[in-house]
């Protein structure tokens, strides 16, 4: 059994995995439920003046019959009064000593950060998390994303807030900003104790084209909601791992993005998350995901003889580097196992209109291929010609059957050569240049 | 006493109910989604049709029926009754890649049921007639498959078109002759209504070679079509043959198709004459229809059966009886049927069984149903077609590339050709003679419809033209044992 418990600057969870600040996290109700199902820690639903939402709130992208592929929501903050939040808070606490509360806030004057942060102080919360992510409604009125989007609004907030703080402050940032390390880096200039990122994305998830209006609808309009949902999860990624890597940037990160089982988890982690935060595919399936979380990043940890999930935190960081260093000499090709192989010749079509036409079809007798899976009385199956496969992947990609085309490493003799070597080597008159392609 | 109705119509309406119910929208998204979307799909190659397969799916996927369905039937004008009758097993889906990986084929059948009903149901014409008519005419005599598969495209290619049928319903079997648990003939007469709204027209109730001669058709139209099918029942040609309550297979079939579910007569003890896949159809129905027991009664072994496999199965699940080697000898009865006398059969170790000597026995039953197989129509073809060329077998012989017989401009398709195979097998013939009517009136090379999971791709596909469904194995595989001797009662 490896170590689950995880420190993010100070805040100790049994685990990794938080409920984060959204409509899981909303009462103290919830609150128990979630911690009765294992979770670590929950970032409450953010306090703040109370406001007023619309019906409906949610959308979702479904794809090829997969429900909830992405989800968005143009909900705003709690719309409970400030008393009952920190209330709730206190009580949560009390019942659940040794799991994290984390108090999410947003509000806008000095005066009223003042405040808030307070009354998370006396709440007995572990921390707080200042919300300038929100991109839809809080933003209109100055709030949320408006701030995540101006690091220098950030850089001032943040010293509001620390000013009073006796806890960990951890800034929640936006993605609909170009270089997520800027606001980041101002909130470390203002004394931030943790990042969290990323929130939500702003989008349109469907529009119904009998109504001509997009979803979710109210009563003949909709507004851009803030998507999130495993479709998100490459985008959290590129942006945690943007954090992690920064020489600049020294903030613990609590990841957020998609994230609906272990192996998510894990990847946020290798990637340089300290531990993750989780909201849509509770609002999918229920608390009850954590118990898998928890017994899979376990599994996982053990079979690396990782004995605990800090020993996980940034291994693949170091792995991601800019393109101008990877080895141009490093090559690899596909590889069509024909004991597998179903014969939908999908990876054909893919690589003939979408790729570098390096697949032929041809007869099995041609192959010299016995009868087998995928073949039939005339039919063609694939074949890879190996001198036109430039590696791409594509084939692999769209191949449906497991291990069927594989990617396999091809011994060029030649010695790593990054672009950076490259141009090196032919401004010194070391090398030709690689002639382009006809 | 005369064989009398056994069951309330309710009850009968509801054994009879479809054996393969309709798709909800949302199973048939959910099913439509699992299509790999092949490239040059085995599906394809499968279908006799050549429908394009993969294409119709993902238009079900993306929630585009009539689309879906124009597809199908722009290959398969009959695409809706081949949905629910076709042997998909041997077919489509007995060619999906799916069964190398999962072990379940896509549900093509029911997905192209799916699609078509969408447009059948809601009356959405997708097919339409030529916009200019070419002035020329063609008769087809005889309304099955192989005639509306022709009719529908002559009358997009631009013909008039004329069907003549002899019975009060066009259709032919599709209409009279399958398990109404598979098909009912609404279906059947929708599709002859859709084919009727490519401008083509029926003249039933006329008899050719009775009520006008095909001399006189010829006189006036530029081509003939034969699409005859098969004739009567083979006979036995023993005692008893005469007897009331000994049934031809496709007249008590008929007789479900056109007579009240009330007013069909049938016996409680019901002895069945062959095992092929009327003969399924036959005992099946006389069971669902109150039968208390209903045998089949087979001269070969269990693995010789000419029955599917997936038949035999539905025939066991029915509780219907099968008697292997034994071969009836008399019908026994002096005013109705009281029995039949069976002899036992034995393999002769040249393929074929004989009788074993002093093996007889008598199986008490009120009802005898024929189920040998249809007369191809020798002498109905010899009177209205003089000179046309026959095989031995007493099949008309075609050119296989345009369908036309030794007769010139006479073409012919269908069961009178092959000598009895599926729907599709027939609506393709028909295709193919229209194809070939209209090339050797002047018209250009038609290849059928554009198949657009290879738009952009030059030639013909690697693998297409299969005339035989493509994995052999999946047949085999489902097919039951194989022991010589085996009774079940």
């Amino acid at each position: 059994m490896a170590d689950l418990r995880c420190n993010l600057a100070g805040i100790r969870s049994p685990n990794p995995f938080w409920v984060a600040s959204a409509p899981p996290s909303n009462t103290a109700y919830q609150c128990h439920r979630a911690f009765e199902a294992g979770w670590g820690g929950l970032v409450w639903k953010t306090i703040g003046e109370p406001i007023v939402n619309v019906s409906s709130r949610y959308s979702a992208f479904n794809h090829n019959g997969s429900r909830v592929v992405g989800f968005n929501n143009i909900e705003l903050i709690s719309e409970r009064s400030i008393e009952t939040n920190f209330r709730e808070i206190r009580e949560c606490k009390e019942r659940w000593p040794g799991r994290a509360v984390i108090a999410s806030l947003m509000t806008d004057t000095r005066e009223n950060w003042h405040d808030l942060m307070k009354r998370s102080l006396d709440s007995g919360a572990d921390g707080v998390e200042l919300n300038f992510g929100c991109p839809h409604g809080m933003c209109e009125r100055g709030m949320g994303s408006a701030v995540g989007q101006n690091p220098d609004v950030i850089e001032t907030i943040v010293g509001w807030v620390k000013e009073v703080a006796r806890i960990p402050v951890i800034v929640k940032l936006t993605p609909n900003i170009t270089d997520v390390t800027q606001p980041a880096m101002a909130a470390q200039r203002a004394g931030a104790d943790a990042i969290s990122l990323i929130n939500t994305i702003n989008s349109i998830t469907q529009v119904n084209l009998d109504r001509m209006c997009p979803e979710p609808y109210v009563n003949g309009k909709s507004t851009h909601g803030g998507y999130c949902g495993p479709a998100v999860k490459p985008i959290a990624l590129n942006m945690v791992q943007r954090c992690a890597e920064s020489p600049h940037i020294r903030l613990p990160i609590s990841g957020i993005g998609g994230v609906g089982n272990w192996r998510d988890a894990a990847e946020f982690i290798a990637l340089g998350s300290t531990n993750v935060q989780v909201c849509t595919a509770i609002m999918h399936y229920g608390f009850r995901i954590v118990a898998d979380m928890i017994e899979g990043l376990n599994d996982f940890l053990d079979s690396k003889g990782m004995a605990s999930v800090n020993d996980l935190r940034g291994q693949a960081v170091a792995a991601l580097s800019n393109w101008e260093n990877l080895d141009l000499n490093y090559k690899r090709i596909a590889q069509i196992d024909y004991d597998k192989c179903i014969g939908c010749n999908i990876c054909y079509i893919a690589c003939e209109d979408g790729a570098h036409q390096a697949i032929a079809l041809k007869s099995p007798e041609v192959l010299g291929i016995d009868q087998g899976p995928g073949r039939l009385p005339g039919k063609p199956v694939p074949e890879i010609i190996d001198q036109a496969c430039v590696g791409c992947n594509l084939c692999s990609i769209v191949c449906p059957v497991d291990d069927c085309i594989t990617m396999v490493d091809v011994d060029t003799g030649q010695s790593s050569l990054s672009w950076q070597d490259y141009q090196g080597k032919v401004a010194r008159g070391e090398m030709a240049a690689i002639p382009p392609h006809h | 006493m005369p064989l009398e109705p056994i069951l309330t119509a309710e009850q009968v309406l509801a054994n009879l109910a479809e054996i393969e119910p309709a798709y909800s929208p949302q199973e048939a998204r959910v099913e439509a989604n699992r299509c790999l979307y092949c490239f040059d799909a085995p599906c394809i190659m499968a279908c006799p049709t050549g429908i394009d397969i993969p294409a119709f799916i993902k238009k079900i996927s993306h929630g585009q029926l009539t689309g879906s369905a124009r597809t199908i039937l722009e290959s398969n004008v009959l695409g809706g009754s081949c949905a629910r009758v076709c042997p998909t097993s041997v077919l489509c889906e007995g060619a999906c890649v799916m069964l190398d990986r999962d072990q379940a084929p896509i549900k093509i059948g029911r997905l192209q049921r799916h699609a078509v009903d969408h447009v059948m149901d809601n009356d959405i014409q997708v097919l339409h007639p030529a916009e200019k008519k070419n002035g020329k005419k063609v008769a087809l005599i005889g309304s099955g498959p192989a005639s509306l598969g022709c009719a529908a495209e002559l009358a997009r290619l631009g013909y008039e078109a004329i069907v003549y049928e002899k019975s009060e319903e066009p259709g032919g079997l599709n209409t009279y002759g399958i398990a109404y648990y598979k098909l009912t003939p609404e279906v059947s007469l929708k599709e002859v209504e859709l084919v009727r709204q490519l401008g083509v027209e029926f003249r039933t109730g006329v008899e050719v070679g009775r009520d006008i001669s095909l001399a006189e058709i010829q006189a006036t139209h530029d081509a003939v079509f034969l699409g005859i099918g098969l004739g009567q029942t083979y006979r036995l040609g023993i005692p008893g043959e005469n007897l009331p309550g000994v049934a031809e297979a496709l007249d008590f079939i008929k007789h479900i198709h056109t007579r009240p579910l009330n007013h069909i007569p049938v016996g409680r003890r019901v002895a069945v004459i062959g095992c092929g896949n009327t003969a399924i159809d036959a005992v099946t129905q006389a069971k669902r229809i109150g039968a208390e027991e209903a045998v089949i009664i087979y001269r070969r072994g269990e693995a010789d059966m000419p029955a599917y496999a997936f038949e035999y199965a539905l025939g066991r699940k029915d509780g219907c009886a099968f008697l292997f080697h034994a071969a009836p000898v008399a019908i026994e009865g002096d005013t109705e049927v009281t029995g039949i006398t069976l002899i036992r059969t034995e393999p002769d170790g040249r393929g074929n069984v004989r009788p074993v000597p002093g093996s007889e026995f008598t199986f008490p039953c009120d009802m005898v149903i024929k189920a040998l197989g249809q007369e191809k129509q020798v002498n109905l073809l010899e009177s209205i077609a003089p000179g046309i060329a026959l095989d031995r077998a007493g099949r008309i012989v075609i050119d296989p590339a345009t369908g036309q017989t030794n007769l010139p401009m006479v073409f012919s398709g269908g069961d009178a050709v092959n000598g009895g195979r599926e729907v599709v097998n027939a609506v393709a013939d028909g295709k193919r003679a229209a194809r070939g009517m209209h090339q050797i009136l002047g018209g250009e090379v038609v290849e059928g419809p554009i198949q657009t999971t290879r738009l952009g791709v030059s030639g013909r596909p690697l693998g297409s033209g299969f005339d035989q469904p493509v994995r052999i194995a999946e047949t085999s595989k489902a097919a039951f044992g194989t022991s010589s001797f085996s009774t079940h009662f």
